[in-house]
């Protein structure tokens, strides 16, 4: 138990990163040349709203006294309005939240089975003709453009063979599992090389074990030894991996989510950006980072659960 | 006379060179040859529209199929070339730089100017990289050079850790102890000391970053936030294709398909150097 | 020896490729156990101790060794024609080995109790609380303390004795009449060694186990063993009861093994080692393997390889063995 100890530590060592991230995401917006307040609100707003504005976020005042400002409405979960939505970027956020975690949980789950079937029968056909088209893919597959293959993938299992929507979110769980499957399968084309590159080394590495040969003389089976014990040990780095690549992960979404028009918070951003929604903008950006530090903490907890050796 | 026949002996199998870094540079070079004299090779011009020939799929006249305004893909992709080798070499040049001085200056100063640095890091790689760079496009209006300038702000971190950690133990060796008792200056061990013997590492890894850089470059283009139209770069014209999915595929799968055989030499290259010299990821 | 001996070793014979050729790791060894024995196989590195051993499990590594004759018989059974499905159904259940090095041959990411378990729910289809309190049970019986709580420690967890004492409740768990050991406390310290070499005998004496103890070093043979089996170059090239191959060896090979050990010396001389190398495989000397570096050789060692000769159940690939016992008997007066 006292190895999850670091459970109730890295909380506290995470605060001044949390804040490192806040005071980032201030600075972007407030790095925008012109009039803060107009960047805001646009060139529409009334002058009462202007003022109130000025007020909330105190846009007469130094710097460090902004962010305060700013801070204070984080923790009221005050975001600001959206210019382009006209309602609190809050909610906004809210609506647009569920179609992207959707699709990472369905990408994650697609880029873990793909892996652990790819790298599985390459490291059991070792050097044979399976292996070496696994690899070359596990290499050339680093280079796929996820907007590419996105692409492609519409054009053979849209258009031509109709089986999948070009675009959306759909309704209801089966809806979404439907119009979401291309989107999730693009990510995980995309992000399983790195993944099978790293399990197949992996399983290579445990398979000569010592341990194994010592559960050989036990009599134990090929297929026993190698699902609860080569398994088990080779599944620890590639799970950090996955947890190193959430970043990336992220970042997949977002264009993923242009190119099959989902509604979710990747798409909220790039239009965000071109409508000049800088609060949007903003709030999307903090979001995504908190989540990548919550996963990076989750991937610790998990790595620390599965091995017994690990102490963090 | 030695060192222009470095590149030549680096690739030789005598001096050790796996296969894949022989495939992956005969790669890189093909490319860097299409990007330095693409008149040479394109048979037409990239940017002149012929409104006579549009939408034409691949055929002998035109290998790859022509575009709505009916320049030929080919002839696009091959002038895109340097848009996509600049993005990818010079979006991972000020990265290394700026990651060498940081891992450098923190390795060595330790304390805290570590611990400054560090959480300085720490906060930067807490945002998606994506996202981070896209953040700073929004701020900095779209464009090649606002992505250069993004890419640099947010990805000299993984430059910086990898020369951090070797500076932490080659501070320790004896030659720097020596260069010390010499009363040589902080600079010069840092620069001509030190960092020769660190850079190996980041040398290596710089080329998976390349591969990372031009993903993300032609990412963003084809989003509208980097490279602009009428310009040839492959991410654009993969954007400019989409609306003719159905219609003229041609126009989308080529570009990317380049994008995957350009990204392909220098991923051989990565994984060949990192062979050779022992460095593991 | 019983009629019909719990292990019975004929001719056997592994050969491993390597570049292109054909090296004879092990060639026409034979031995025979009966259970409560507890045989001593002794030889350097590249004697082919460990290939041999490996053999009787045919468990032989990598794709590039094979038998290549002879006869493995367990319980009077031919193990050598056997298919890898009916060899697992003996692993386990009838024969089972420990190895050097307990640290790195142990599932650093599962629990003591259930990699002792796990051979018992495979073989026997117990439910894992059955498995479990048997686990307990063994390793009350290997002298583990407070057992309770190591069924559920981790390897990494254990000190390096108490590893190998896991190690051997695991080969233990579906209790097998004969145990191969391969060096079990070569890794080991001192102390522990002794125990662990204690632990061994304790459980031939509760259970019947029989042994095979693979060594270099005849300290341990002369505490542990009833028999030893001396191999040189792939051969067995002495074999006999303990206290006569320790006391009275017939073959130069063994005679120079007892000399250089470090208790063998007076105080004041130094220490005797047998002159020269072991050959390599690729390249064996012609006739007896040994005689380059013997000093009882004569021009018929270098010719043919010296059958083996018995006398009263002490075999011997030497030809010189009746010069070598009277050297001896001159040399010291009885």
């Amino acid at each position: 138990m006292e190895r999850f100890a670091f459970v109730l530590y890295r909380p506290l060592q995470l605060v001044p990163v949390l804040f490192g991230v806040s005071a980032v995401s201030f600075l972007l917006v407030h790095s925008i040349p012109g009039d803060p307040v107009r960047i805001l609100l646009g060139t529409r707003a009334t002058a009462e709203v202007l003022a109130k504005v000025r007020a909330q976020y105190g846009l007469d005042e130094p710097l460090i006294v902004q962010y305060f400002f700013f801070l204070k409405n984080l923790a009221a979960g005050e975001f600001g309005r959206s210019i382009i939505f006209k309602t609190p970027v809050m909610d906004l956020v809210a609506t647009r939240i569920s179609p992207t975690l959707f699709l990472l949980s369905y990408a994650v789950l697609l880029s873990v089975l793909l892996a652990v079937a790819l790298a599985t029968w390459a490291a059991l056909r070792r050097g044979r003709f399976a292996d070496q088209v696994i690899r070359l893919y596990s290499t050339a597959g680093l280079g796929l453009p996820a907007f590419w293959l996105g692409i492609v993938l519409i054009i053979l299992f849209s258009i031509r063979l109709g089986w999948f929507p070009v675009s959306g979110y759909g309704a209801h769980f089966f809806g979404h599992l439907h119009h979401l499957f291309l989107p999730a399968f693009t990510i995980a084309l995309a992000l399983s090389p790195v993944l099978i590159r790293n399990l197949r080394s992996s399983l290579l590495h445990e398979m000569e074990s010592d341990y194994v040969v010592t559960a050989r003389s036990r009599g134990l089976p090929g297929s026993w030894i190698f699902l609860r014990h080569v398994f088990r040990n080779s599944l620890i780095p590639t799970i950090t991996l996955l947890g190193i690549n959430v970043g990336w992960l992220i970042g997949g979404t977002v264009v993923v989510e242009q190119v099959f028009s989902v509604p979710g918070l990747g798409s909220l951003m790039v239009g965000s950006i071109f409508a000049r929604d800088y609060l949007v903008v903003q709030a999307v950006t903090l979001i995504f980072a908190c989540a990548v530090i919550l996963t990076n903490f989750l991937v610790d907890i998990v790595t620390v659960a599965l091995d017994p050796r690990i102490r963090l | 006379m030695s060192a222009l026949t470095l590149p030549a002996r680096l690739l030789s199998r005598r001096f050790g060179a796996p296969r894949a870094l022989q495939v992956g540079a005969a790669i890189v070079f093909l490319w860097l040859s299409l990007a330095a004299v693409p008149a040479v090779f394109a048979p037409y011009d990239p940017i002149v529209q012929d409104l006579g020939a549009t939408l034409i799929a691949p055929s002998l006249a035109h290998p790859l199929g022509t575009d709505n305004f009916g320049r030929d893909v080919l002839s696009r992709i091959i002038w895109g070339t340097r848009l996509d080798l600049a993005m990818g070499v010079f979006g991972v040049l000020a990265p290394f730089v700026i990651g060498c001085v940081v891992g450098l200056v923190s390795g060595y100063f330790g304390r805290v100017v570590d611990a400054l640095l560090m959480r300085l890091l720490d906060v930067t790689i807490s945002f998606p990289y994506f996202v981070l760079v896209i953040a700073i496009i929004s701020v900095l209006g779209p464009g090649l050079q606002s992505f250069f300038i993004s890419v640099a702000l947010v990805g000299w971190v993984s430059y910086a850790r990898l020369i951090r950690a070797q500076t932490l133990v080659l501070k320790e060796s004896e030659f720097i102890l020596a260069a010390r008792s010499l009363g040589y200056s902080k600079a010069r061990i840092m620069f001509r000391h030190i960092l020769p013997n660190a850079v190996l590492p980041a040398a290596v890894f710089s080329m998976s970053d390349i591969v990372i850089v031009i993903l993300l470059g032609s990412a963003l283009s084809y989003l509208g936030l980097g490279a602009q139209p009428p310009a040839a770069e492959w991410g654009v014209m993969i954007a400019e294709g989409q609306v003719f999915m159905a219609t003229a595929w041609w126009i989308s799968f080529f570009p990317g398909l380049a994008i995957v055989l350009l990204a392909l030499g220098f991923s051989l290259v990565a994984d060949g150097l990192a062979e050779r010299f022992g460095v593991r990821e | 020896m019983t009629a019909v001996p719990l292990l019975a070793v004929k001719d056997l014979s592994v050969v491993f490729r390597r570049r292109g050729a054909d090296l004879e790791a092990v060639r026409g060894v034979s031995f025979a156990l009966d259970a409560s024995e507890i045989l001593g196989l002794v030889g350097e590195s590249g004697s082919g101790k460990t290939v041999t051993c490996r053999a009787l499990l045919k468990l032989l590594p990598g794709q590039n060794a094979r038998i290549t004759g002879g006869t493995v018989r367990l319980e009077d059974q031919d193990l050598m024609p056997l298919r890898e499905a009916e060899m697992r159904r003996i692993r386990g259940p009838k024969m089972a080995m420990i190895f050097q090095n307990p640290s790195s041959h142990l599932d650093p990411v599962m629990t003591i109790g259930r990699q002792i378990a796990e051979a018992i729910v495979f073989h026997e289809r117990a439910s894992e609380k059955q498995a479990r309190s048997r686990a307990l049970e063994l390793l009350r019986q290997v002298g583990i303390p407070d057992a309770e709580r190591q069924l559920d420690a981790y390897p990494h967890q254990l000190s390096g004795g108490m590893r190998q004492r896991a190690m051997i409740a695991i080969a233990l768990s579906c209790r097998p009449r004969l145990l191969i050991a391969d060096e079990p406390t070569t890794a080991l310290d001192v102390t522990v060694q002794a125990q662990i070499l204690r632990l061994l005998l304790r459980l031939r004496d509760e259970t019947g186990l029989a042994i095979v103890l693979i060594t270099h070093d005849l300290g341990v043979v002369a505490q542990t063993c009833d028999r030893v089996a001396v191999m040189y170059a792939g051969r067995i090239v002495e074999q006999g009861s303990k206290p006569t191959v320790l006391t009275c060896p017939l073959h130069p090979y063994t005679e120079g093994l007892i000399q250089s050990q470090p208790e063998a010396a007076p105080a004041s001389e130094r220490l005797s080692s047998i002159e020269g190398q072991p050959p390599s495989l690729a390249d064996l000397p012609s006739g007896c393997a040994f005689h380059p570096r013997c000093r009882y050789a004569q021009a018929a060692c270098r010719r043919h390889p010296p059958p083996l000769a018995e006398v009263d159940g002490h075999q011997t690939a030497c030809l010189r063995w009746e010069t070598l016992a009277a050297t001896r008997r001159i040399a010291e007066p009885s």
